[in-house]
């Protein structure tokens, strides 16, 4: 079949299921955009922003587990692809972004629309292209969605000269076996450690789990569930592991660090075993590295052997996949149960309770715990919510448990203002059956709101939760604990969001009552389509627990308890 | 080899391709390691290229310089040699004021007790070649020092593991250009 590299393009995506892409035409690219017309079978959105376009195949990706995909053309076009990528690199989401690139003889003249994008986006790939032969096209496209979504996931560009995309070539894909002499993600633990890793299982006193994205990323969710519960060993969990473990299960002690429950990070600090898994100790949930966790032997099990050691120096550090690693480790594994440690743990969490603002508060303002806790109740905690980034992203993590896996999508390692509303679109693609809420602050909402018109035009069935506090509300907490309250720079002044919406063609809802939220819940089920709700929210609000950066792990600032103040 | 102990010789094997040593090099930049030097070359396979790369791991355990150097999908093999006993070589030229009889007396000195030799003299310059451990080049410069250096250049440390233990790989590239259809047309 005689085919243009456009269409090989094209016929690669096919080969690797894709059915839909996100992206934003122009000249580099523009031989790939006019070959869609031929490939019906895979949906294009067209984005208002390249950077949504990377969001979007990163909520999908996350949402699916499947590799997500954006287009864009060369120069500008790529260069607003950068965040997108950053993002997905930092919490190991697979996508592959193609990119135009100028045709081959312009290459290096500074050409209209050239940057080296292969260059600008090394540190921000799991690895990238420029292809050089059309010979080399369909090569590269298959490589580029097995690295992706192989070992530890993340993204892959793809940079194609437009000269390339139009010349043509007898086609044969090839198939066969993906050979990368460099590349051999690690699998299983070798005996002595799976020996190591339960012995000390079996013998710890206060155990605990630290379960990250890793055990959604390699599915190993039933095979935490059987250690937990065999062995009775609490698990906590990081921002990206939510969902690893039902929230309601009573060995699920909740979110770890910065901004984690209490009793996660007592836990943490007073346990004599820490089981990492999948996750990388981060600076926000271990705190200062000096003091953590100063009674516990480590286990981390993880993709990367390059985070074995990394941050936390650990006594069993395997490199291999998860699910694997842990159905060795099982079998071996005693029933147990650790009755002192987990009543030691319930303590913590009553305590917790005490301080907990939504049964301390009888103030009239709203409050966005309530708002997120009434949002849980009346979506019977089975959305799949998208956050921002900011406090509201910090609440969503408190105030909505959830129980099943990839329900909670939000950007953790990047902490990227922006990612929510667009990849809560990119959700909707890869789940449309199921419910999917952005929740967003005022601020981050403003960085990617244009994609309203892209929800408009395809209908996308995406409720936007604007959680409004006028401030850019995070910083304005670290100002007021660290910067004496002089808020510069933070408060706010936003367009009047319900109007935008009609202007957009979205219909929207006001709440500043606690009673109304029900109501606009319903509102936003009852249209088909986007919807946007405003809850305009008590101002300054402050996110509890804190443990402020670089502090040991367990000297939270807490929430008074009632009477305390 | 420096005996300096915070240096450390890491080897790499890498596919022979455009753009390895810029990622290679933006690894280092990013993960802040601190390079002495970076050399690289051919190997005896034509589609394989050897790196060799001399860190100071001051700061940094060298166990992550391998494992994220190996994360790079064009690294095929990835070595730390220091603890292992090994043989490295660095190679310098060095330009020396010889415009006087003691000038030129005193290199041909110095150059004697070492592995250095002239290989270009001239009237007003000599060239100095020496090809030895870092260390013993670093001696000879600083000898060479009180003359008058005019010029220096260095290539950087290349290392090899002794006796059995060999660093090689077997991969063969698959030659995508072969496998793809119509290569008349390109006069293949
Ligand atoms: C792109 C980007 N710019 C800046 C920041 C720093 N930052 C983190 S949280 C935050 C405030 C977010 O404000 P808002 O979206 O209103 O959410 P809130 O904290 O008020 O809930 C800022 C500016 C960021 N994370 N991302
Ligand atoms: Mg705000």
């Amino acid at each position: 079949m005689l085919l243009s590299g456009a269409e090989i393009v094209m016929e690669c995506l096919l080969r690797e299921g894709v059915d839909v892409i996100f992206g934003y035409p122009g000249g580099a690219i523009l031989p790939t955009y006019d070959a869609m017309t031929k490939y019906p079978q895979i949906h294009h959105v067209l984005v208002r922003h390249e950077q949504g376009a990377t969001h979007m195949a990163d909520g999908y990706a996350r949402a699916t587990g499947r590799v997500g995909v954006c287009i864009a053309t060369s120069g500008p076009g790529a260069t607003n692809l950068v965040t997108g990528l950053a993002t997905a690199m930092m919490d190991s989401v697979p996508i592959v972004a193609i990119t135009g690139q100028v045709p081959r003889a312009a290459i290096g003249t500074d050409a209209f629309q050239e940057t080296d994008v292969t260059g600008v986006t090394i540190p921000v790939t799991k690895h990238n292209y420029l292809i050089s032969d059309i010979r080399e096209l369909a090569y590269c496209i298959k490589e580029a969605f097995y690295i992706a979504r192989t070992g530890r996931q993340g993204p892959v560009l793809v940079d194609i000269p437009k000269d390339i995309q139009n010349e043509k070539i007898e086609f044969v894909y090839p198939e066969g076996e993906i050979r990368l002499p460099g590349y051999r993600p690690p699998m299983s633990a070798n005996e002595t450690d799976v020996f190591a890793a339960r012995d000390l299982i079996n013998s710890a006193k206060r155990p605990i789990i630290l379960a990250g994205h890793g055990i959604m990323m390699s599915g190993a969710v039933q095979e935490l569930r059987e250690l937990s519960e065999r062995a009775q060993i609490p698990v906590s969990l990081t921002l990206l592991g939510k969902g690893a473990m039902p929230e309601d299960h009573p060995l699920c002690v909740g979110m770890m660090g910065m901004h984690g429950n209490a009793a996660s990070n007592h836990a943490i600090q007073e346990s004599d075993l820490i089981i990492a898994l999948g996750m990388r100790f981060d600076d926000r949930v271990t705190g200062n590295l000096k003091t953590y966790a100063p009674h516990a032997k480590k286990i981390h099990v993880d993709i990367d052997p390059s985070e074995i050691h990394k941050n936390v120096k650990v006594d069993i550090g395997i490199a291999g996949d998860l699910k694997t690693v842990l159905t060795q480790i099982l079998p071996g594994v005693n029933g147990n149960n650790h009755p002192e440690w987990l009543n030691r743990i319930r303590d913590w969490q009553e305590d917790s309770s005490e301080r907990d603002i939504l049964s301390n508060y009888d103030g009239d303002t709203l409050l966005a715990p309530q708002v997120i806790n009434d949002l849980w109740k009346f979506t019977d905690g089975e959305a799949i919510t998208v956050t921002d980034v900011g406090q509201h992203q910090m609440i969503e993590a408190q105030y909505y448990p959830h129980r099943r896996p990839a329900t909670m999508l939000t950007s953790g390692g990047l902490g990227t203002m922006g990612f929510g509303f667009p990849a809560a679109i990119g959700a909707k693609f890869g789940r449309p059956n199921e419910p999917v809420w952005a929740i967003v602050g005022d601020g981050g909402f403003q960085m990617t709101l244009c994609e309203m018109a892209t929800a408009v035009q395809e209908q996308v069935d995406v409720k936007i939760a604007i959680i409004n506090n006028g401030f850019l509300g995070m910083v304005r907490q670290w100002q007021e604990f660290f910067y004496e309250e002089r808020y510069h720079a933070t408060p706010m002044v936003s367009p009047d969001f319900c109007k935008l919406a009609e202007a957009y063609g979205v219909p929207s809802m006001r709440v500043t009552k606690r009673e109304q939220i029900q109501e606009a819940v319903e509102f936003a089920h009852s249209h088909k389509g986007p919807v946007l709700i405003e809850f305009v929210v008590e101002k300054e609000e402050i996110v509890y627990p804190m443990v402020p950066a670089g502090a040991d792990l367990d000297k939270m600032l807490r929430r008074p308890k009632k009477g305390e103040q | 080899m420096s005996n300096s102990t915070s240096k450390q010789v890491v080897v790499a094997l890498v596919e022979n391709k455009p753009g390895v040593l810029n990622r290679v090099a933006s690894l280092f930049r990013r993960r802040n390691y601190n390079v002495d030097s970076l050399t690289v070359g051919r190997t005896h396979k034509g589609h394989v290229s050897r790196m060799t790369i001399v860190v100071d791991v001051a700061r940094t355990d060298v166990r992550q310089i391998v494992s994220n150097l190996y994360k790079l999908v064009n690294v095929i093999d990835v070595k730390a040699l220091t603890g292992e006993p090994h043989v490295s070589r660095d190679l310098a030229l060095i330009k020396v004021r010889t415009d006087d009889v003691e000038s030129r007396n005193a290199v041909t000195e110095v150059c004697d007790r070492y592995p250095a030799r002239i290989v270009d003299i001239g009237v007003k310059y000599a060239i100095v070649e020496i090809t030895a451990q870092e260390d013993l080049v670093e001696h000879l410069i600083d000898e060479l020092r009180p003359i008058g250096i005019v010029e220096l250049v260095r290539t950087g440390v290349v290392a090899m593991g002794r006796g059995v233990r060999i660093l090689d790989t077997d991969y063969e590239p698959v030659n995508h250009l072969q496998n793809a259809g119509d290569l008349e047309r390109y006069g293949v």
